[in-house]
């Protein structure tokens, strides 16, 4: 860390694998707090939306005004979104479709590699150095389209799975679930970036 | 079938186990339903619950008329499974392989080996490493809770009991299991070996619990949940999620809501879904909590534990 400030990220934690993401951020090097209401996103440097329920999660934005807070929050402000948390993110939801924040370009089919019995664990090559990485995927989305402007950092039989747009980075799969702590680091250099 | 194939050897670090594990860490945090026909699971995903359990009669129907209590039909879980787009379970009698394998081949994303329904071997769990789907059972203490993990389990819930609206065993459950946790990770190396002989648990799985103080995998809460205070109080005594089965749905003790004819019944079985996910998620927010328990229009009847004889008892069963 060059960087001697440590940045405050907060973790989406109405449901799903909250605990993973502030351990692995915390791992990255971040402080790390939990947000359940929308008052909670005031003064944080970065936000991580979890893997989860997507229509979970739905039912608490649509509440308190919450859905619009965020979205006015992540237009400033960087946001590292995992598998339920890209869903939730992405322009158009299919299969079935479903509101969500529209703000990554891209098409997200929900639960699109099949149900629980063909989860599975990849090593696969990225952009990031360091050679493979591992990709565990569960239940996992697929983003079947992105728009020009989205930069593609990794791709599984030809379909994004790890994705950069702006201040947005999303991965289908959970990089918080393994050990290996270079996309949260990739995160992190973002909202440095963001800052300055 | 899993790579680990005819090896029930322990290995916590197994590509096969962390994806099941995987699917739990994405259920935390959320409310897991049982749900009798599509109706429920509608109403069930609409509420917000994570995921939805698949069965023809509650556990306070199952106990209320008796009889020996099976495996659902495939067809009614075929049909929940086409309904929502949240993860399905369903539930295998323990030690009943041949029901977890029907499970499994439906496509089932986890298969509960539950007491509620009667066991199919007296002596025997099932063997749960040699299914790729995941499983989670019920267990009362520590000793149990890792005998589980060793055959295989992805989650632990505690058993509390199950079909009473009562959650005094679903808290006596789990204050078991976080004392003997914490009760393990101050033991000295040549006591741990006696633990693991006094809780009847693989040394091994003893010795992780003592290092890292929490279980090897997710610990859930079930058995007697039916208000969100309920669902609020077990996710601070340490719960990661919780199981509410007759809580939701049940006018009495043998009797059903009638969502799917009366739109007041309905209504009430809607309120009592969204504020126990309310809660769940809220659980340390007494004011949020307050707002949720004031918007429940009605609550299961519920039966007192202490007025249950001892062999009429579900969470005795299992081994």
């Amino acid at each position: 860390m060059t960087d001697t400030k440590q940045l405050t990220i907060g973790v989406l934690a109405i449901q799903g694998d909250y605990e993973a993401h502030a351990r692995a951020l915390q791992a990255a090097g971040a402080k790390t707090v939990e947000v359940r209401k929308p008052e909670q996103l005031d003064g944080l440097d970065g936000l991580a939306m979890p893997g989860g329920e997507s229509t979970t999660m739905l039912k608490f934005l649509e509440r308190d005004e919450f859905f619009e807070t965020l979205q006015k929050f992540l237009k400033t402000t960087p946001c590292f979104a995992t598998c339920a948390g890209v869903i939730l993110l992405a322009k158009r939801v299919l299969h079935p479709e479903q509101a969500s924040l529209g703000l990554l370009d891209a098409t997200v089919e929900r639960n699109a590699y099949g149900r629980q019995i063909d989860s599975t664990i990849l090593m696969q090559q990225t952009k990031l150095e360091g050679g493979p990485l591992e990709m565990v995927f569960i239940r996992a989305p697929r983003i079947t389209h992105v728009d020009k402007g989205v930069e593609v950092l990794a791709e599984r039989d030809g379909f994004p799975v790890l994705v950069r747009q702006g201040n947005i980075l999303a991965a289908t799969f959970h990089p918080e679930i393994s050990p290996d702590t270079r996309v949260q680091k990739l995160f992190l250099e973002m909202v440095r970036a963001a800052k300055k | 079938m899993s790579e680990a194939n005819g090896n029930s050897a322990i290995n916590l670090g197994q590509s096969g186990l962390r994806v099941k594990v995987g699917l739990a860490e994405m259920l935390k945090g959320g409310v897991i339903m049982d749900v009798m026909n599509v109706e429920q699971a509608r109403i069930a995903e609409e509420s917000g619950a994570v995921s939805v359990m698949a069965l023809e009669r509650v556990p306070a129907m199952i106990r209320a008329e008796g009889g020996v209590a099976r495996m659902a039909n495939p067809k009614l879980i075929k049909e929940i499974i086409a309904a929502v787009s949240i993860p399905v379970m369903a539930k295998a009698r323990i030690g009943h392989f041949a029901e977890a394998q029907i499970l499994e081949s439906l496509g089932v994303d986890y298969i509960d080996e539950s007491e509620v329904l009667t066991p199919a071997d007296e002596l025997h769990h099932i063997d749960k490493h040699q299914f790729k789907t995941p499983f989670v059972c019920g267990a009362r203490n520590i000793g149990e809770a890792l005998r589980r993990i060793a055959e295989g389990a992805a989650m632990i819930r505690t058993k509390g009991e199950a079909g009473t609206g009562d959650v005094v065993h679903a808290v006596k459950h789990m204050r078991q299991i976080v004392k003997d946790i914490r009760q393990l990770t101050v033991l000295s190396e040549e006591e741990l070996y006696t633990a693991a002989k006094e809780h009847g648990a693989p040394y091994e799985l003893v010795s992780w619990v003592a290092k890292n103080g929490k279980l090897p995998v997710p610990n859930f809460s079930a058995g007697g949940i039916a208000t969100p205070a309920d669902a609020a109080l077990m996710r601070q005594l340490g719960a990661e999620s919780v199981f509410v089965g007759s809580g939701i749905f049940m006018k009495e003790r043998a009797t059903p809501l009638d969502v799917e004819h009366n739109p007041k019944e309905r209504a009430e079985a809607v309120s009592r879904a969204k504020a126990i996910v309310i809660a769940t998620t809220h659980f340390n927010d007494p004011k949020i909590l307050a707002e949720a328990s004031e918007s429940v229009t009605g609550t299961m009847k519920g039966l007192a534990i202490a007025a249950i004889e001892e062999k009429e008892l579900l969470q005795t069963r299992g081994w």
